[in-house]
């Protein structure tokens, strides 16, 4: 059995910024200006947008490059909920009508759609991590990842049916989890949460001001 | 791929291609196996249909979602404090290791830090949730191939760790114990000399498993060269955890990548193996219970003094902004994507469980295989059904 196994004590080198910085060099050279905008976070994690032609180009691009490890896959949908969240904050005064309230604001490298995909493919020999995102087009369909990551399969697969994301070219776009002839998309902001609605969240307690407490003076040090 | 690996392979193939000849000759019909979703083999509610050809499986499909429970629209209505409570159930056996990624990335948002001693004991009980679910696997896995002594050991030893993870938290299963800036509690008295009684009965524990269970002759026959998967078709369909580094991938997160906790103060070993069968699967398993107990015992040693819980507001907001953070845990890397606009709540959390990919390779990997074979490959993947379906 000792001789079978192989075993490892020396801890690598962990990926610094001028390596991150090095990978969007490589991806701009493999697919020029489908790169869209990029996001570092100094010692932290890369993020990258790319345009929705480019999805498959990316990812076949970074695959080549050395992310081989899959990760996940899955989207974001970017509408404030409708329905709020149940539990607002009781201390906070009550809300301006602004006139951005309602508009899609996305995250880090910014985008222009309301859905967005998300996935994450990791560099293993040289341990680092990159999270790609792409503005979802309007028809609502993407290119399969499946022939570059066979493992996106099921993540498709699950988008599709909490998203209602199609994408072109997988096989087998049948539900995971939900039961075969369930209506809507569930992870979309606008699909209610009907337990929700009809009785209000009991744990909303825990954000309610204490009696005569000084909770505005007890700030995070460090930020 | 090793040559041992290829021969292995080759041979195994060989004689499906016989069996399949054979079948053609005699002309046998195929059959529809359905095997769940209440079947003890599949931990859980899993389904598997397999479309069998005599003793072989032409195709084979598991069939998941009925234990959804939707965690991810959850999230996006709890406050953050709240959401601990919710992925405390995905992977039950090893439950307060579901927290600590969730709980880094918030605080990766908030940029605030555990103190040093609430990092090396949330990296205790994160290693004695490993030993509590991988021990179970162990016996576990004993059973499902027709050994039922093995189960009985674990069931015995698994109960002292999850004795020490009620005592430091006061919860068997659900420990919730972890909180954004540190822990809840500190750990109690005569926790840690206790610990150290039950490291070593674990260590125990696994050299019993070792002897009756991987020494065993049938078991041997039953794994070896069973269910092999290159290293290259792990990593694309993103196995992790002991399932990718059997394949022979030197890959473990606790190791090889930065988080504000303690495995960077310990020495371990991270076991992998070059065959990538059934067999390798278990035995870096095993070799991981072992190092998991060396580590707990080290970062007992090396326990700092100070605060457990970093200066947080009692009402926290999390600042706007989106992380990843994902850790080692027992059935392999279990990530958060967690977005915030400064609520509350999360806007947003993806929970990456490690099961999900892990399962979702068996339509590719039980294709070939005999009806036996696939209880063996099902056992040695690993999953626990919370984990796929969260």
């Amino acid at each position: 059995v000792d001789r079978l196994s192989d075993t490892t004590t020396e801890t690598p080198a962990l990926p610094g910024d001028a390596l991150r910085e090095g990978i969007i060099e490589d991806l701009r050279s493999a697919i020029g200006a489908q790169l869209l905008d990029t996001h570092l976070v100094p010692q932290r994690d890369l993020w990258v947008r790319v345009a929705s032609e480019a999805w498959v180009a990316a990812a076949t691009a970074l695959k080549s490059q050395g992310f081989e490890y899959f990760c996940f896959l899955s989207a974001i949908d970017w509408l404030p909920s409708p329905y709020g969240k149940g539990e607002d904050d009781p201390s906070a005064p009550p809300e301006e009508p602004s006139p951005d309230k309602g508009a899609v604001k996305q995250g880090y490298t910014g985008g222009a759609t309301r859905f967005q995909m998300l996935a994450r493919v990791t560099d293993i020999r040289r341990h680092v991590g990159v999270t790609l995102k792409a503005d979802v087009p309007d028809s609502l369909s993407m290119p399969t990842w499946i022939q570059v990551y066979a493992g996106a399969n099921w993540h498709e697969r699950e988008t599709h049916e909490m998203f209602g994301i199609g994408f072109d070219g997988h096989p087998d776009l049948r539900h995971i989890y939900l039961p075969g002839e369930f209506e809507g998309f569930p992870m979309r902001k606008d699909f209610p949460l009907l337990s929700r609605m009809v009785k209000p969240w009991p744990g909303i307690v825990d954000v309610e001001p204490m009696p005569g407490g000084d909770d505005e003076e007890e700030t995070v040090a460090e930020s | 791929m090793t040559v041992a690996n290829e021969r292995q392979q080759l041979s195994y193939i060989a004689a499906q291609a016989a069996d399949a000849r054979l079948n053609v000759e005699l002309e046998t019909e195929g059959m529809t196996l359905n095997i769940g979703p209440q079947h003890p083999a599949t931990h859980g509610t899993l389904r598997i249909i397999a479309r069998l050809d005599g003793e072989q499986v032409v195709w084979a499909e598991p069939v998941a979602g009925y234990m959804h429970r939707g965690y991810e629209k959850l999230t996006e209505v709890r406050t953050f404090p709240q959401v601990t409570t919710l992925i405390n159930r995905i992977d039950w056996l090893g439950s307060f290791a579901n927290e600590v990624p969730f709980i880094l990335a918030a605080e990766q948002l908030m940029g605030i830090e555990a103190p040093p001693r609430a990092q090396h004991i949330r990296t205790i009980l994160f290693e004695l949730s490993r030993i509590a679910n991988v021990g179970l696997f162990l016996g576990d896995l004993g059973v499902q191939l027709g050994a039922i002594t093995p189960v009985f050991l674990a069931f015995r030893d698994r109960e002292y760790v999850l004795n020490l993870i009620e005592g430091a938290t006061g919860g068997r299963f659900h420990p919730n114990f972890d909180r954004i800036g540190g822990l809840k509690d500190d750990l109690p008295a005569g926790w840690i000399d206790e610990t150290r009684q039950v490291m070593r009965k674990l260590r125990r524990f696994c050299d019993e498993i070792e002897d009756l269970l991987f020494g065993n002759e049938i078991f041997q026959t039953r794994t070896r060269g069973v269910g092999i998967i290159p290293a290259d078709v792990a990593k694309s369909y993103g196995l992790s955890g002991a399932n990718l580094r059997a394949s022979g991938v030197d890959w473990d997160l606790r190791r090889d990548q930065s988080l504000p906790m303690a495995w960077d103060k310990v020495e371990f070993k991270v076991w992998t193996h070059p065959d990538g069968d059934s067999w390798a699967r278990c035995w870096v398993r095993l070799q991981e219970t072992r190092e998991a107990t060396k580590i707990v015992e080290q970062l007992l040693d090396t326990l700092p003094a100070g605060p457990i819980m970093a200066k947080v507001p009692r009402i926290i907001k999390v600042p706007e902004g989106e992380a990843w953070v994902a850790t080692e845990n027992p059935l392999g890397e279990m990530g958060y994507y967690v977005v915030s606009k400064g609520d509350l709540g999360p806007f947003r959390v993806k929970i990456r469980s490690a099961s999900f990919n892990n399962i979702s390779i068996s339509p590719w990997l039980l294709r070939g295989v005999y009806v036996p074979d696939i209880i063996t490959i099902l056992a040695s993947l690993y999953f626990i059904l919370g984990d796929i379906d969260r």
